[in-house]
């Protein structure tokens, strides 16, 4: 009799404990009816210590979601760990924070080599890196990588973005690129040929790189002037960007010159180039820039500043990287209260994946965040933007670049 | 050797016994104790704090290496973390590229960064005190540089991820790592109390305190000041290749000037001409930046000054190196008359600012 009696009770207790999970929700670790426990790690101290701010940013974002209630009843325990940009520090930081604080996801660890140090480890634990920091071409891999995922567009998307432009707006052209000699500068020339496809051969007339130890990059700008280019890519870092300006400008050579996104700084490379030197450069953007004027009436841009005035007070209004914070904050919040009371680690992976035409107010209108099983690139659109002398110009229409 | 036996001759005729045993072997006893604790703690511990601690091993014989150079040889280098970081890509390249198992990489690590040391030493030669200082931050800023350059065996900026370790014994991967490089540790304070207690080390502190006496006397300055390099980058190149296991990932982002100058601190703090110094080092380098995170986060690094400051005021020869003194002064007064402890507290004062 007795084993009749026991299968009854553990019969019953499973239902018991199945409606009782109902009502609490299906927790993964750190989560509780009252908290979600997120991990990140950003380099508050050392040479990338600039960087800090999209934590900062990110921190009061969730300090204001708490205020408002949190997600779904639960509060935002975001717990941001300086790792110095070093990768055997962020290995530390992130295993602290997995095994010690029991997050149930990193958000936002950034840098490309302090991903790659944690990547394995993340993946075979199967706990979501969601929306890593980083520009480089290689997270958007859920075959081999099913639990790490990027956000921003990558650095070979944007080159898409401009092979398109050039594609349907410059059909003659006979393209120079500039490259700095690492996977930075090859994502670009990569992405770039891709999307010209059986052109590419014809239309890249001539590439040079440079390594970020050379002094300078003026003997590569004459000899890519001397390949009779009329079209000008530049994929280098502020410094030699800054010399590639000013270099092609005083040589009296006048291409239609594209600048990565990462060196469009009007403060550190427009202005020390000369500005006059600069106009009518072209670049690409997905987010709205805070000293661009004509987003200032906007009631998206008085959210935002009302935001940081109250949260971020100590962040700098001028500072890109607040806006940054701001919207990848956002794309967590959107992805957890699409989760619902089910707040495990896989239906977290598959939230994020589920993301359809995500539209946050501090994107550039008409760019949209969209995920899919296979596509863990959140962002693939871009908008050309044209250097007046004075500001970037966003202009035409926004182009995908998947 | 002579001298030696010299002194010790007296200590033979009346040797004291505590509790029926003599201090040489109440010094084993307690050495194999605190050995057998190491090897137990790993297992009373969570996982996140066994690698904490694998990491402190890892830095200690990263800094015994330092110790014999700087504080034993009198020769500074703020370049450490270069050989750490050829000690690192040795084993990385070697797993990465031609698949030899990550055990068998610890070896060919030391030998690397021996010879790099001593080629690094013959020039360094020519240098002294803080002229020395300056070219070895040269080397420790160039690395990263260096690795960057040599993409095609470094993987450049990217790095290389390497396999996990398999561990042997049916041992979590954790605790086998541990006791691995708890065996390494152990065995590089053996060679290093072997060399630096003997004729050598004598060579070594003599070139030190007074180049030219040392010259006058016999010694091969150049030679011992060569072998001193060469020797203290192949135990840090050794915990390089060790924390490249450890880690499973190498890139020129790892090894900064920042990585030397943590050394040469934990070094300092730790007693820079000791061989118990560099353990204490090791948890220096591993847990004061992360206290001091705790402590402010708007200010680590000066919290981090702080304790150094404080660590170097209150204990000028660092923690083996004031505290040795202050034990053995101890042990003399409860003695019996006539018996031999072991290190003197002369001994302990050679390092003198």
């Amino acid at each position: 009799m007795r084993p009749v009696v026991m299968a009854g009770l553990s019969a019953s207790s499973l239902v018991l404990a199945g409606t009782l999970a109902l009502a609490a929700g299906q927790y993964g670790p750190g989560v509780s009816d009252t908290e979600i426990k997120i991990g990140n790690t950003m380099p508050y101290s050392g040479p990338a210590s600039g960087y800090g701010a999209i934590g900062k940013a990110q921190a009061s974002y969730f300090a204001m979601i708490n205020d408002q209630g949190g997600i779904n009843g639960r509060k935002i325990n975001f717990i941001s760990r300086d790792d110095g940009y070093s990768p055997p520090k962020t290995v530390e930081q992130v295993r602290k924070l997995v095994e010690e604080d029991q997050v149930l996801l990193l958000f936002q660890t950034l840098g490309t080599p302090p991903n790659l140090a944690i990547r394995d480890y993340l993946n075979d634990n199967k706990i979501p890196q969601l929306f890593v920091a980083t520009g480089s071409d290689q997270w958007n891999n859920p075959k081999h990588y099913p639990w790490t995922m990027g956000w921003q567009p990558s650095y070979g998307t944007e080159s898409r973005v401009y092979a398109r432009y050039i594609l349907k707006n410059l059909p003659d052209a006979r393209i120079a690129v500039l490259y700095q000699n690492d996977d930075f500068g090859k994502d670009y020339l990569n992405g770039l040929r891709a999307e010209l496809g059986d052109k590419a051969g014809k239309m890249i007339v001539a590439t040079q790189s440079y390594e970020t130890t050379d002094p300078t990059v003026d003997s590569q700008i004459v000899a890519l002037q001397s390949s009779s280019a009329n079209v000008l890519v530049t994929a280098a870092i502020p410094k030699f960007t800054t010399q590639a300006i000013r270099k092609a400008y005083d040589i009296g050579w006048r291409p239609t010159h594209f600048l990565n996104s990462v060196s469009t700084s009007v403060a550190s490379v427009m202005k020390p180039a000369g500005v006059e030197k600069g106009v009518g450069i072209i670049s690409a953007a997905f987010d709205k820039d805070p000293t661009d004027p004509q987003w200032q009436d906007t009631p998206e841009y008085g959210e935002w500043l009302a935001w940081m005035k109250k949260y971020n007070p100590s962040g700098n209004v001028r500072d890109a990287f607040n806006i940054y914070g701001y919207i990848t904050a956002q794309t967590l919040v959107a992805v957890l209260t699409a989760c619902g009371d089910d707040l495990t680690r896989d239906n977290v992976m598959k939230q994020a994946a589920g993301l359809h035409d995500l539209r946050l107010p501090m994107l550039l209108p008409g760019i949209t965040i969209s995920t899919g099983a296979d596509d863990y690139a959140p962002i693939k659109q871009m908008q050309l933007q044209k250097f007046d002398g004075n500001t970037w110009k966003l202009f035409g229409e926004v182009i995908s670049g998947n | 050797m002579e001298k030696r036996i010299a002194i010790a001759a007296p200590d033979r005729i009346a040797v004291a016994r505590y509790g029926g045993l003599t201090v040489d072997a109440w010094r084993w006893i307690g050495t194999l104790a605190l050995i057998a604790v190491a090897a137990a703690l790993p297992f009373t511990l969570s996982k996140y704090h066994v690698f904490e601690l694998t990491m402190v091993m890892i830095y200690a014989i990263a800094v015994l290496g330092l110790n014999i150079l700087t504080g034993y040889n009198g020769q500074i280098s703020l370049g450490h973390g270069g050989f750490f970081a050829a000690g690192a890509y040795t084993a990385a390249i070697l797993m990465h590229r031609y698949g030899v198992p990550y055990w068998a990489t610890i070896p060919p690590a030391g030998l690397i960064c021996f010879v790099l040391g001593v080629l690094f030493g013959l020039p360094a030669l020519r240098f002294e005190g803080p002229y020395l200082a300056l070219v070895t931050v040269a080397m420790a800023l160039a690395t990263p540089q260096l690795l960057k350059y040599f993409d095609t065996w470094t993987g450049g900026q990217q790095g290389i991820n390497l396999a996990k370790p398999v561990p042997a014994f049916g041992l979590d991967r954790d605790h086998w790592l541990y006791l691995l490089i708890l065996v390494v540790l152990l065995v590089a304070i053996r060679v290093a109390a072997n060399i630096l207690h003997g004729r050598t080390g004598r060579a070594l502190v003599a070139i030190r305190d007074h180049p030219i006496a040392a010259a006058a006397m016999g010694i091969d300055t150049a030679r011992y000041k060569t072998l001193a390099f060469g020797t203290s980058t192949m135990f840090t190149g050794i915990a390089g290749a060790l924390s490249a296991i450890v880690i499973g990932y190498v890139s020129p982002e790892s090894y900064s000037l920042f990585l030397s100058i943590s050394f040469l601190v934990g070094s300092a703090v730790g007693g820079i001409a000791t061989i118990g110094g560099a353990i204490v080092g090791g948890f220096f380098i591993q847990f004061v930046p992360n206290l001091a995170n705790d402590i402010s986060d708007a200010a680590p690094w000066a919290i981090y000054g702080l304790a150094m400051l404080l660590f170097m005021y209150l204990m000028p020869h660092g923690v083996v190196g004031s505290l040795g003194p202050w034990f053995a002064r101890l042990a003399q007064q409860i003695r019996p008359p006539g018996a031999a402890v072991g290190k003197s507290a002369d001994e302990y004062k050679r390092w003198e600012a």
